[in-house]
């Protein structure tokens, strides 16, 4: 396999190393000097000191038989022209890019690369794992603390989609106040019924804001 | 036209002043507050800091619904990045990057992109000065090709996405 790996900073340069102990055949192109240099000094002549969004240099590394281009370097804009230059001009099978801002995923796919990895993406899915994926948000204190305003997200699986709002049980002290639909904010009367998407402002006494929670987003809301 | 440009060096704040003169609508990005000291006072347009390769940014400026993109940074791939950002996510009809390598400038021609870099055009303009034979002065350089299905796509906002139309990308949550 003939992998070219574009852009020497610690992705490219460990992803070289690993390649290279699994036997296979990597040249890695870094356009900055020094770096370029230093990891010639470890790694040898497959570290070629060129740009790898010029088409030159991708000639000169050999783009035409490459097996796989995979663009790591710290720029979006970097890999997305490596691997496009790499897909319709040397007509590379597989161009890998490694994507900063998870928004780009969908335009670097739309535009022919191949695989996209995300490591922003990666590491907020892990973290997102950990928290609840909505929590009651906090809008004001009234009366010194003891009452707030809180505003709550009625997602899908919550369990008061559906219901109308005098079928919920809430507790003392708590009331809903306002339901905003599609932007739209009008008063929640009784025969009200909740739909997935709508938000929720109540007021609630500060000690029965978990209960609250229960009620309109419910338990299952917390992703494990 | 409405008209939306990122960088504001002398060419983007030299365009945006004149588009702007003329009655149109014009919306300049920069990274950096300084470049608008380029802008005269009067200025009839609006200046907005961001990123331009940053899609909320984008959006922010208006980008759906305008007529014309112009990516003039200094950045060859930040220019081609947007300038299809522009295409693809918003559905601009008509953009405009900047490419200074000439090579790159061909190939994204060659992808559908109008491109113009410095190189050529002021190669051209001076071999044209000297009296030398050129290939025609060139400006901005049409899209010569389509190897790449760079077909226009209906912007989030569009209705046709209401009727079933080939989606936009997916807008992500508490985006609008």
């Amino acid at each position: 396999m003939y992998i070219i790996v574009v852009g020497g900073g610690k992705v490219g340069y460990y992803l070289t190393k690993e390649l290279l102990q699994a036997g296979h055949e990597v040249v890695l192109l870094e356009k900055h000097p020094p770096r370029a240099a230093q990891i010639a000094d470890e790694l040898g002549s497959i570290v070629l000191n060129l740009d790898g969004c010029e088409g030159q240099s991708l000639a000169r590394a050999g783009a035409k038989r490459a097996d796989i281009v995979a663009a790591v370097t710290g720029d979006d804009e970097d890999n997305l022209v490596v691997c496009q230059m790499a897909k319709h001009h040397f007509s590379v099978p597989r161009a890998i890019a490694r994507v900063n801002n998870p928004k780009n995923e969908e335009l670097f796919r739309h535009l022919g690369v191949d695989e996209i990895i995300s490591p922003t993406r990666t590491i907020l899915g892990a973290i997102e794992q950990d928290i609840p994926v909505h929590e009651l948000l906090h809008l004001a204190e009234l009366e010194g603390g003891d009452l707030e305003v809180i505003e709550a997200q009625i997602e899908a699986g919550s369990p008061a989609v559906g219901r109308r709002s005098r079928e919920i049980t809430l507790p003392d002290g708590c009331s809903l106040f306002i339901l905003i639909r599609d932007e739209v904010a009008q008063p929640i009367r009784p025969e009200t019924i909740f739909q997935a998407g709508d938000k929720v402002i109540a007021i609630t006494r500060t000690e029965c804001e978990a209960a609250l929670r229960e009620e309109l987003i419910g338990t299952a809301a917390t992703a494990r | 036209m409405k008209a939306v440009i990122v960088g504001c060096g002398r060419v983007g704040a030299a365009l945006a002043d004149r588009l702007a003169r003329t009655g149109h609508d014009v919306t300049i990005l920069d990274t950096s507050t300084r470049a608008f000291e380029r802008l005269p006072a009067d200025f009839a347009g609006q200046a907005v800091r961001g990123n331009g390769i940053d899609e909320d940014v984008l959006r922010r400026a208006g980008l759906a619904g305008a007529d014309v993109f112009v990516a003039l940074t200094e950045g060859d791939n930040r220019n081609v990045l947007m300038a299809q950002l522009a295409r693809e996510t918003f559905a601009v009809p008509r953009v405009i990057a900047k490419v200074n390598d000439p090579v790159r400038a061909e190939a994204y021609a060659a992808l559908g992109l109008a491109t113009l870099g410095r190189t050529t055009i002021l190669r051209d303009a001076i071999l044209d000065y000297l009296g030398e034979p050129v290939d025609g002065v060139r400006g901005v350089q049409p899209p010569t090709g389509h190897d790449h299905p760079l077909e226009a796509r209906p912007a989030p906002e569009s209705p046709a996405l209401a009727t079933g139309a080939r989606p936009g990308p997916a807008t992500p949550p508490g985006e609008v």
